[in-house]
């Protein structure tokens, strides 16, 4: 008996064509329903070509009339086919399948052996069929009739399934003709499999790539921060030219990497303590210490501003992306206040108070600050412009120039004092919120700092690294 | 001593500064902004400047300039301006001396 193997593919989630085999209930006879659909009874029936078409030209009953649901049996087997003793003897029963593994887009109908001799209705195309799915999915609710099916994609696409079918039935109906459908279906299948495979190793290989980039990277970051501490005098920029106290750079340099790794270390000693809740007082002596810490950053902060003050104030010792945001060579008091405020709830009502006053008190001195630096450049400014345009004879014009340079250097001067008050009222920032917050909250601030410090450097190397087009 | 002991009496708030002090222009910005008023004097535009400037010396003002007395008493020099405006005790001292008023 002829047959030919019903067999839908259904793609898991997204795009791999795994071929399931699926066992549609083609074959209800009543009108036509729908095998393929899975939530409503009878809805989908103009998925699939014209049964009763079919059954005319098969010259019997498709299905056994006695144990039919309405909703497809699905087996899903990789690569197997239904077998005709399959077929027989699970096919007429229709469990629900779980809508999951239905069809997001079905892609080969093989019509079994033993049904009758329909060769496959595979379309050429895998979209259709994925809209085939789709819309069986998506649609369960207006299926009662095969022909007056609302949607004109899908609709045409079975119709014209169901008229190919029936015209190929109708064609041939011998052997023959049917294996040659039926290797052709198992060659499209086994292309599909090669593709899914081979793209798999695709990502595969990639995924790959992208950790052994990652590892490089934290090699390089290993040596780097070695490098540092040997020394070595690492810039960030490209611009190496640094006049004078050079060694004063370097052993800042190599200091403040010091600093930072003893800072990683109390940090992740908080982020412990925190997560496993340890007591008050345990907490307190590991929130002062890493407290405490910060005070050793401003003062050698304050040794590398006499070595280079040039160094310091503009911040060539951080990332390209925590310089952008420089304040007087360092963060700005008032802006991490902002930052931390809302995620330090709950706070109470003196706690509240406590920080906005701090707030104000600190931006207050930012600005004040912030005029002084301005009227420090206004003179330099000034200083500068001076030039003498008399030709009162060499001498005369140099000395006047030296006279303005010693101006001029007497003034950049002040730069280290005013990095020094910066950092002073950084200094000071800290202390007094750690004397507003309660210790957790306190260890939660630093946390919060340190996190978005990192994910600032963080972001600059990404944007150091990111590809460009020449 | 007694010069800068006088002068700093005179008024609630009085800073002792000198015109190349451009530390000096922002504590000064400072008070305005918490609207005190202050009485600043220059040292380097006062005859007595270098004496005053060794009195001030003597009192621990380091660095010398600017050099703040609030309601005659001797406060400090930046560093502790800025320390006391964070803690929050500037402004009660302020209060306190009548320069201000909230």
């Amino acid at each position: 008996m002829a047959g030919a193997k019903i067999k839908i593919g259904a793609e898991d989630n997204n795009n791999r064509r795994s071929a399931t085999s699926v066992m549609p209930s083609f074959f209800s006879q009543a009108p036509v329903s729908n095998p393929m659909g899975t939530e409503a009874n009878g809805t989908q029936s103009s998925r699939l070509p014209d049964y009763g078409v079919l059954e005319q030209y098969m010259g019997f009953r498709v299905g056994d009339p006695s144990g039919i649901s309405q909703s497809p049996r699905f087996t899903s087997a990789a690569d197997g086919q239904l077998s005709g003793a399959d077929l027989h003897s699970q096919a007429f029963n229709m469990t629900r399948p779980s809508t999951s593994t239905l069809f997001p887009g079905s892609q080969v109908i093989q019509f079994h052996k033993s049904l009758a001799p329909m060769p496959n209705i595979v379309s050429g195309s895998n979209a259709q069929h994925e809209n085939w799915g789709d819309s069986n999915m998506a649609d369960s609710s207006s299926r009662t009739d095969t022909s007056t099916d609302a949607e004109p994609g899908d609709k045409n696409l079975q119709f014209e399934m169901g008229q190919s079918a029936a015209v190929v039935i109708s064609d041939s109906t011998d052997k023959s003709k049917e294996r040659n459908q039926d290797q052709k279906t198992q060659r499209r299948l086994a292309q599909n499999r090669e593709a899914a495979r081979k793209s798999r190793l695709r990502k595969k290989a990639y995924v790959q790539q992208l950790e052994n980039s990652r590892m490089k990277l934290t090699q390089l970051e290993q040596e780097v921060q070695r490098a540092r501490q040997q020394g070595v005098y690492i810039t960030s920029t490209a611009d190496q030219s640094h006049t004078g106290s050079a060694n004063g750079v370097l052993a800042f340099d190599a200091e403040y990497a010091r600093w930072m790794e003893e800072q990683h270390r109390l940090i992740n000693e908080l982020r412990t303590a925190v997560n496993s809740h340890t007591n008050d007082v345990e907490l307190r002596n590991i929130v002062n210490n890493a407290i405490t810490h910060f005070n050793d950053v401003f003062r050698l902060k304050g040794n590398g501003a006499k070595a280079d003050v040039f160094h310091i104030l503009l911040g060539m010792w951080k990332t390209p992306a925590e310089r952008c945001f420089l304040w007087i060579g360092g963060f700005r008091p008032s802006e991490l206040l902002k930052l931390l405020v809302n995620q330090l709830e709950p706070l109470s009502e003196q706690q509240l108070t406590g920080i906005f006053n701090l707030q104000q008190s600190s931006h207050q001195a930012e600005d004040a600050l912030s005029q002084g630096m301005d009227a420090l450049q206004q003179s330099l400014g000034e200083t500068l412009a001076t030039g003498s345009s008399g030709a009162e004879g060499s001498s005369g014009n140099v000395a006047n120039y030296m006279g303005q340079m010693a101006m001029a250097m007497g003034k950049l001067g002040t730069l280290e004092g005013f990095i020094r008050q910066a950092d002073n009222l950084r200094q000071q920032t800290l202390q007094q919120m750690h004397r507003i917050l309660t210790t957790k909250q306190s260890a939660r601030a630093l946390l919060l700092i340190n996190d978005y410090f990192s994910r600032l450097r963080a972001l600059s190397s990404l944007w150091l690294a990111r590809p460009q087009e020449s | 001593m007694e010069r800068v002991r006088d002068l700093a009496s005179k008024k609630a708030v009085v800073i002792f500064t000198k015109s190349s002090c451009f530390m000096c222009h922002s504590i000064k910005a400072l008070f305005y902004d918490l609207g005190a008023s202050p009485a600043v004097h220059e040292l380097d535009q006062d005859t007595k400047g270098r004496e005053m400037e060794w009195a001030l010396k003597g009192l621990g003002c380091n660095p010398t300039v600017p050099a703040v007395f609030i309601g005659g008493v001797f406060v400090g020099s930046s560093k502790d301006i800025i320390s006391l405006h964070v803690e929050g005790s500037l402004k009660q001292m302020l209060i306190n001396a009548k320069a201000i008023w909230f």
